[in-house]
């Protein structure tokens, strides 16, 4: 009952929405909404649903499953293209630094970075933050909800700690997978260990 | 491994080519740090433990590449050939005979080069883990906002107020005010009230009702024509920007409330 409910807010939210905001329209506790979203969870994924639920951008958002990509594409045309090196480059530094301002990008990079910063505004994946009271009141930019929502994780702790030497492993972004909990299914792509070993933090009561 | 690495600079191949030559696959580096990073990894040494004679001529060997193609070579690249160069000069002198008690690692004319690379080598695994990201969440796809939007209004996160925020508190205002009908022909009459005006006008308010400030519906005093709400709002925003004052909202849907900040108070007069 409550789970249908939720399915209906996800449905027409269109948009993560916050734990706490279905629990408000449900008129019952953070941890009673979280627990039927697990469940919701669980069930789409036990009654062979299209649709998963994902715990992205601060939100929960119900999303097409990766295995059906291929027939999505066929249907429709998808817009909009790959982030080139120059604007992962760029945004993995103000990820790990924000807020961050250009000369300081232009610093780690090399290069400058003024183009970059344009594109990456315009996709909304990141914002200027006020201008920092230094010399020149130089503009700081941080990262956005989008930019959460454009890689597929949940908050900006799921990055792993920046290493010097070793690269990190290769990553799963873990809530759009399970969000750690085991979901017991038939599923072929999804690997049952890979969630937890890429996140730093625990995942139950964050963000909240 | 090495996907090129050019001719040395004395070779033939690198003379000024005809028009008609067949294309080159010219390695696309991100910078001057990408192309030294490069071939230190095609040395297969550690970047500590930089060769630096052999780097800088390959570097070098490069430039001298593109500008026989004649692209044009971007500043930086130069700022970090002429830095190579002087590692190089530099430890081309004699130690000082007064160090030897000291580990020479101390005052290694490559190590703010170094750091410098390992910096940024650091964010290249980040790079790599964007990419992974990236492409794995364009496999999923995500329903819209919906087409009719009009029904209702979705919430707004909490915390801090944005721009976007304002603009809707704007709109629903906005809305407010309509209602008053006026017919299609009544006469708006120009208003004397300018935007400092107003902006005084808000910075008296706050100043007086003091450090819990006003909610931000407060400002306007409807019903009003929308001169005046869009001039508050306007006053409002460039209060904001200037740093006058700060616009919160700690709950969902709730009040926005505008303090003044009290440190910048006696910044410039408005």
């Amino acid at each position: 009952m409550t789970e249908a409910a939720l399915e209906c807010l996800l449905f027409i939210a269109g948009e993560p929405v916050p734990l706490a905001d279905l629990a408000r329209a449900l008129q019952c506790e953070e941890a009673e909404a979280e627990a039927a979203l697990r469940s919701l969870q669980v069930s789409l994924a036990e009654r062979g649903s299209g649709l998963q639920l994902l715990r992205i951008a601060g939100g929960w958002q119900l999303a097409t499953r990766p295995e059906y990509a291929e027939v999505i594409a066929r249907l429709l045309t998808r817009g909009g293209s790959k982030l080139s090196r120059a604007a992962l480059e760029t945004l993995a530094i103000i990820a790990y630094r924000q807020p961050i301002t250009a000369p300081e990008m232009e610093a780690v990079r090399g290069v400058s970075v003024g183009g970059v910063l344009k594109t990456l505004i315009e996709r909304r994946l990141i914002t200027e933050a006020g201008r920092r009271a230094t010399l020149g009141r130089p503009m700081q930019y941080v990262t956005t909800a989008d930019f959460l929502h454009y890689f597929g994780i949940a908050e900006l702790a799921q990055m792993p700690p920046l290493e010097a030497d070793t690269p990190p492993p290769p990553p799963v972004p873990a809530d759009v997978v399970t969000d750690g909990r085991p979901i017991r299914a038939d599923e072929e792509t999804v690997s049952p260990d890979s969630p937890q070993t890429a996140k730093p933090s625990p995942n139950e009561n964050d963000s909240e | 491994m090495n996907a090129l690495t050019p001719d040395p600079p004395e070779s033939p191949a690198v003379r000024p080519l005809p028009a008609s030559v067949p294309m080159f696959h010219i390695p696309n580096f991100e910078g001057p740090l990408d192309l030294l990073l490069h071939l230190i990894r095609a040395h297969e040494v550690e970047i500590s433990d930089i060769p630096i004679a052999e780097i800088t001529q390959q570097y070098l060997a490069y430039m001298e590449m593109w500008e026989a193609l004649d692209l044009t070579i971007a500043g930086e690249y130069v700022v970090i050939a002429a830095t190579l160069i002087e590692i190089k000069s530099r430890m081309l002198l004699p130690q000082a005979p007064a160090s030897a008690g000291e580990e020479s690692e101390e005052d290694d004319p490559r190590a703010e080069l170094v750091a410098r690379l390992r910096e940024y080598q650091a964010y290249q695994g980040t790079v790599e883990m964007l990419r992974a990201w990236e492409e794995m969440r364009r496999q999923l796809f995500f329903r819209g906002a919906l087409e009719n939007a009009d029904d209702y209004i979705l919430p707004v996160p909490a915390g801090e107020a944005h721009v976007d925020q304002l603009y809707q508190a704007l709109h629903r205002l906005l809305s407010e005010a309509g209602v008053e009908d006026k017919p299609v022909t009544s006469v708006t009459p120009r208003r004397r009230l300018s935007l400092r005006m107003k902006m005084a006008e808000i910075l008296r308010r706050l100043t007086a009702v003091g450090p819990e400030g006003v909610p931000f519906e407060a400002l306007f005093t409807l019903p009003c024509p929308r001169y005046d709400i869009v001039l508050t709002f306007l006053a409002l925003l460039e209060l904001l920007r200037m740093l006058r004052v700060r616009a919160e909202q700690t709950k969902m849907l709730g009040a926005i409330q505008v303090t003044l900040i009290p440190e910048l108070q006696e910044a410039q007069p408005v």
